[in-house]
């Protein structure tokens, strides 16, 4: 049991760096959820795969009953899980928006943030005056 | 009374958050409970830091499950000065906020965000348990996310997703260097892992979840190599959002690195120490050098944050009590000095119409009260005496010296060198030199508003200014800081007691 769970949690892992080495984000982002999956598996397997016995303490006892499963991993995996899922639903979002501004989403389409020809940022707020730019900085700034 | 001083700082900004975001379609209402919750944040954590001082560490148990079962709330020196200096940038920030386009903010959700990040930041810096820490990051993460993206522009989307895809990939390290420790020691307290981690039978894996650990705090932290989200994605954010960003968010990972790396694993020093040294001074030179061939000050000042985490990092690299002494006073220091001059660049955009250098000029004649403000934390953040950067610097240079560490000293007087030169950069280019034509158009702004901006500005200058005149107290606290830091028995002894070797016995 231990070695099909190792095993997964490498396969899921190689995947998801396969992934997120991509330059499409839709990719990159399934490699995260893979990643989170991979990590909630080892969480799950540094509890020490033991028992179905349920981790709850009998009426009128104080203390688990002998062999119960190990609940803390439980716990912290229903809370990265919870975690997990509200990024990778942020993100995806984000993506949406950024495909849609952007008619692509692929990230070296992207370059709002950082104009490769330029060595400032635009600056959205205000209309640009006409821009004179002293001869010294251009040439620097280039 | 301890244990409510304890959760203050988070309930507060919980309260806020929660509040404000009932209040969606009120943004005068939700602006006003912000800045109620963010004085109150602030008295907050002052009080706890008195408490920390007069009373040493305070440790409270949620639920009242003894550690290492329950989740331990740990507030020691660094940690309550950490609270402090997060008190005063909400505040500052939230007054700051109320300046120019306070209205599409709010309209879009500031407030609930903001009072959401601060709860994050607070619940780092209090928390003494691993998982809780994993938690609180990503409640700051989640909340950064949204802020970082408030006006939707094409560049704040561009920028968003460079920050979310790499910040996504530093948690799920997070995550998993969590499991290994799990597995390897039995144990999530910070306490318990200090007390079991030179104990553990396989120390190569321990020593890879620390790996792992200073991967994703790094990726925070925004060190070398992974820094590259900062400089694409800050500068596009407001500023409002971009001076707490520069502020808190890098400085949450190092406080991580310092926390995890002198409680944890101090007994592996002899194999982290060179290399967090060196991840320091690259981490010191890339971002100055970044800096230096920057026209944009939000761009400029983006790379200084960078080159700055290399000097918090020091004192773990040396491990020495002046060296992390010169950490925690440099972490104090900067904070307060990078944000000033992220509201100073607002301020300039405003009266001046860029932040592009090239578009700017001419600020001295027209505005000399701002050139002043922007001279106090500039020179500061070069670590011109008499004020507090060079107290920082000087420690934490002294601290190479004296243990022979002299490439480290030396790169750090040399970036030292580089930051002059880029600071002055922005004031011949913004201030001295003519102003550009045709003269650029200040923005038009009313009176409570330029009230708003100017307030912050002069408080966190007068603070640096404090800070440098007035050394010594911050030197005292800081070498307090640095020993309770290093005397592990005692923050082990204060969180689980001394009778905690038999609870353990009795884990699963």
């Amino acid at each position: 049991m231990e070695v099909a769970l190792s095993v997964t949690i490498g396969v899921l892992v190689a995947a998801a760096a396969y992934l997120l080495l991509a330059r499409d984000l839709p990719r990159g982002l399934i490699g995260f959820v893979l990643l989170g999956t991979a990590a909630n598996l080892l969480i799950f397997g540094a509890g020490r795969i033991g028992t179905m016995t349920p981790p709850l303490v009998e009426r009128g006892t104080s203390a688990l009953v002998a062999g119960a499963a190990n609940p803390l991993p439980q716990a912290l995996v229903l809370t990265a899980i919870v975690i997990g899922f509200g990024l990778a639903a942020f993100a995806l979002v984000l993506v949406m928006r950024a495909h849609a501004a952007f008619g692509s989403a692929r990230s070296e389409d992207m370059h709002a943030a950082e104009p490769p020809d330029e060595g400032e940022a635009k600056d959205p707020g205000i209309a640009h005056q006409t821009a004179h730019v002293p001869a010294h900085a251009q040439r620097e700034a280039v | 009374m301890r244990q409510m001083l304890l959760v203050a700082p988070i309930l507060i900004p919980l309260a806020a958050s929660a509040i404000t975001a009932l209040l969606w379609r009120r943004p005068d209402a939700q602006r006003r409970i912000g800045l109620v919750a963010a004085v109150l944040l602030f008295a907050a954590t002052l009080a706890l830091l008195v408490e920390v001082i007069s009373g040493g560490m305070v440790v409270g148990r949620m639920g009242n499950w003894p550690p290492p079962f329950g989740i331990a709330l740990v507030v020691d020196h660094l940690s309550a000065a950490m609270l402090l200096i997060t008190g005063v940038m909400g505040l500052a920030v939230a007054v700051y906020a109320m300046g120019p386009g306070a209205k599409e903010r709010d309209r879009a959700g500031f407030q609930p965000l903001f009072h959401s990040l601060l709860m994050g930041v607070t619940g780092s810096f209090s928390t003494g348990d691993l998982f809780n820490l994993y938690v609180w990051f990503e409640v700051m993460l989640i909340a950064s996310f949204g802020l970082l993206v408030l006006d939707r522009t094409k560049e704040q989307l561009d920028g968003g997703v460079r920050y979310v895809m790499l910040n996504l990939v530093g948690t799920a390290f997070f995550l998993i260097a969590v499991g290994l420790v799990y597995g390897l020691t039995g144990t999530l307290n910070l306490a318990d892992l200090a007390r079991l981690a030179p104990d553990v039978e396989n120390q190569g894996a321990l020593a890879a979840a620390a790996v792992l650990l200073l991967i994703s705090f790094g990726a925070k932290a925004a060190v070398f190599p992974l820094f590259n989200w900062l400089p694409a994605s800050y500068h596009t954010a407001s500023m409002p959002v971009a001076a707490i960003f520069a502020a808190l968010l890098t400085k949450v990972g190092v406080y991580a690195i310092i926390r995890i790396f002198t409680l944890v694993f101090a007994h592996d020093h002899a194999l982290f120490g060179p290399i967090v040294g060196v991840i320091a001074m690259a981490t010191m030179v890339v971002g100055v050098l970044g800096a230096a061939a920057h026209y944009d000050v939000r761009r400029i000042l983006s790379f200084h944050i960078i080159s700055q985490i290399g000097y918090m990092l020091v004192g773990v690299a040396l491990m020495t009590p002046l060296a992390i002494a010169g950490s925690v006073f440099y972490i104090i220091h900067h904070i307060i000095v990078k944000a000033n001059l992220f509201l100073v660049a607002g301020a300039m955009r405003q009266v001046g119409g860029s932040f592009g250098l090239a578009r700017l000029g001419g600020l001295w004649t027209t505005r000399p009260l701002l050139g002043l403000m922007f001279l106090i934390p500039a020179m500061s953040l070069a670590g011109m005496p008499p004020l507090s950067g060079f107290w920082g610097k000087l420690v934490v240079i002294r601290s190479g010296l004296e243990v022979e560490a002299y490439v480290l000293a030396s790169v750090a007087l040399a970036v030292g060198l580089l930051t002059l030169y880029s600071m002055i950069k922005i004031w011949n280019e913004a201030f001295w030199k003519a102003a550009p034509e045709p003269a650029p158009q200040p923005v038009e702004w009313s009176r409570a508003q330029r009230l708003a901006t100017f307030v912050p500005i002069v408080a966190l200058g007068g603070v640096t200014l404090a800070i440098g005149l007035w050394t010594e107290p911050f030197a005292a606290f800081s070498i307090a800081a640095a020993e309770s830091l290093l005397d592990r028995e005692g923050y082990i002894t204060a969180v689980l007691g001394p009778a905690a070797a038999r609870l353990v016995e009795a884990m699963p």
